[in-house]
């Protein structure tokens, strides 16, 4: 008996984690922007960053149901970072410091999640939201090493691996981050889609049903949140490579409300919530910026409310009619991305 | 040191009017309003007007600064937040997010981005001789009006009709309905009350925490602190809290200024890993 059930089993986790026509179309579109949109590459840029920021977000709140106001804290940590390795030319190679910085928020993550494990909802807003301000502050305060409330200057990038030296236009730049955002990508991908990610969905969905069936909950949780941290610091170390600067404004709770917003315009849940909505997010506070230069953030609040009112479940289903019928002209795989969807529902 | 007492119990007083209308709605209606700052600011702004611009006197601005943030509140409730209830908190946060950012970028249009002053009575400044300890007349101001309005509230919830129909309602809201409390009902005047406090609060506070269009992110913290330290099932809790908090906070901004800041996210951290469900708050929890 046991051995087709663990037969069906793994059946049914590749077939998760198969690869859909649309998500290869997706990317070869990522892949031409570089070549199609060369004067566009600097809010390419920010696009990618954010959108690897989001992708960090939606591995603790789409898979884990964590809700942060927090996010930046590590997003923050690993721009500091990645700016003083830079600075005290400690690592001077972008992709070692990167790393690095990587590797810092993640203990970062590690030692705060268990913090996050404790309590409700509430708590969790207020523990993270308290997080990135505590680190807010020790940034304004230790000002001989970080700048202070003028942010970190001086901070000056030696070319990439030793060959590509980053330019005024931006070209390098993007790359750069297009690469590190698929490759980390693939990761949170394989991530979710192995047993471990099924683990998470369940912890989300009834935390006392999934440790009934031997799942140890607080484990998860640490693990994701760990992950998750290194992401955004990932993230944030990028902004600062490629800005060559790093300010305060890392940690601000704006910086985890707009990830949060890009997140949800995007859609909770399936990785690509994230990126889909990093687009749209930048695209819209460009044109609102162009606008109101000084006011913009009131439309950007206008769209938060209007999402919650109209329903966040049939805003993130808007791709849904695409997806069907890409299921109907695409191979099997298009059935089991839908019975793979995890339900929408994220509510006790 | 009894100075710091002092300006610590005024500061923390005042949080508790600022934020006691949150613990209620938060705790009735498992709601979570990160946008409750943003009525204190609109007091502290409808304050400012009426004083700096009509000519009003300052004690006639402070009533009216609490009736017309508590129909703002009510006007709100009815026509928005009802319908985001019965949503996940997920949603509630970014609802509430959005009505944040949207009166931030309102009232700078409106107002200016600067730091806005009331103009108080001269009556209120300078310092007073209190059994021979100087203190400040406004800050004294504060604790009286402040200690009226905590007995007051106190009496509403352990003597009223009201009161209790609100407890029962806080209690068990299933329950509580089907005893034919119309929990709704209570709950819009709640918010209603909570709303109009707020902006009591952000009026009297405009003098001590300042007042600019950042206001309701810039203390949005303290409230949560507020809130999950001191619990949300009783009123007694979120008071200590405060108090816990404005002592704390002035003392340590005081003592140790290079890391007066800290002092306040040390205290919540601490009773986050001691006692997760708040300070103060009852064993049975929903």
């Amino acid at each position: 008996m046991a051995q087709p059930l663990t037969e069906g089993i793994s059946h049914y986790l590749a077939g998760r984690a198969r690869w859909h026509p649309l998500e290869i179309a997706f990317w070869l579109v990522a892949l031409a922007s570089i070549f199609v949109l060369p004067n566009k590459h600097l809010i390419l840029t920010e696009i990618a960053i954010l959108a690897l920021f989001a992708l960090s977000l939606d591995l603790i709140l789409g898979y884990a149901g964590i809700i942060s106001l927090g996010h930046a804290a590590y997003f923050g940590f690993g721009g500091y970072v990645a700016g003083l390795l830079a600075k005290h030319n400690i690592i001077a190679e972008p992709v070692l410091a990167l790393l690095a910085s990587g590797l810092a928020a993640l203990i970062l993550g590690f030692v705060t999640s268990f913090l996050v494990l404790r309590g409700s909802d509430l708590t969790r807003l207020m523990v993270t939201l308290g997080v990135s301000l505590v680190l807010r502050e020790i940034a304004n305060q230790v000002d001989w090493l970080t700048g202070g409330a003028d942010g970190l200057q001086g901070v000056t990038m030696s070319p990439i691996l030793g060959m590509f030296a980053f330019d005024i236009a931006g070209h390098v730049a993007y790359v750069y981050c297009l690469i590190v955002l698929f490759l980390l990508f693939l990761l949170a991908r394989r991530m979710v889609n192995s047993p471990f990610g099924l683990s998470l969905l369940s912890v989300k969905g009834n935390p006392l049903r999934a440790s009934a069936i031997g799942i140890s909950v607080n484990g998860r949780l640490v693990a994701i949140y760990t992950v998750s941290a290194g992401f955004a610091g990932i993230a944030g170390a990028l902004l600062t490579q490629t800005t060559q600067f790093c300010s305060l404004d890392v940690f601000s709770l704006e910086r985890s409300a707009d990830v949060l917003l890009a997140l949800v315009i995007g859609g909770t849940g399936y990785l690509y919530g994230g990126i889909v909505g990093s687009v749209l997010f930048k695209l819209m506070q460009d044109y609102l910026a162009n606008l109101t230069p000084q006011y913009w953030q009131f439309w950007i609040g206008l769209v938060l409310v209007i999402i919650v009112l109209v329903g966040r479940e049939r805003m993130a289903n808007w791709s849904a009619p695409v997806r069907a019928l890409l299921s109907r002209v695409g191979p099997r795989a298009g059935r089991s991305v839908e019975t793979a969807r995890p339900s929408p529902a994220d509510g006790p | 040191m009894l100075t710091i007492l002092f300006d610590g119990i005024a500061y923390g007083m005042l949080l508790f009017v600022l934020a006691c209308g949150l613990a209620v709605t938060l705790g009735l209606m498992n709601f979570v309003n990160l946008a409750h700052g943003s009525f204190a600011m609109a007091g502290g702004y409808i304050t400012l007007i009426l004083v700096n611009r009509n000519g009003v006197p300052f004690f006639a601005a402070l009533p009216l600064a609490f009736v017309a943030t508590a129909a703002l509140g009510a006007l709100f409730e009815r026509t928005l937040y009802v319908h985001v209830y019965a949503k996940p908190h997920l949603d509630q946060v970014l609802f509430t997010i959005g009505l944040v950012f949207m009166s931030v970028a309102a009232v700078d249009y409106v107002m200016g981005s600067q730091q806005q002053y009331i103009q108080l009575p001269s009556m209120l400044q300078g310092q007073i001789n209190l059994f021979g300890l100087n203190v400040g007349k406004y800050r004294l101001l504060i604790i009286v009006i402040c200690g009226l309005l905590t007995i007051a509230l106190q009496f509403i919830l352990a003597s009223t009709r009201f009161g209790s129909r609100l407890r029962a309602a806080v209690d068990d809201p299933r329950v509580a309905s089907g005893l034919g409390i119309h929990v709704k009902g209570v709950f819009a005047v709640t918010f209603a009350v909570g709303s109009g406090l707020a902006g009591l609060g952000g009026a009297l506070g405009a003098e001590i925490l300042g007042l600019d269009p950042t206001f309701p992110l810039k203390f949005l913290i303290y409230f949560l602190i507020v809130v999950t330290v001191g619990g949300t099932s009783s009123i007694t809790g979120p008071f200590l809290a405060s108090l816990l908090l404005g002592i704390g906070d002035v003392a340590g901004k005081y003592y140790v200024p290079k890391f007066g800041a800290f002092v306040i996210y040390t205290i919540m951290i601490v009773v986050l890993i001691w006692r997760p469900q708040g300070l103060f708050a009852r064993s049975a929890a929903r």
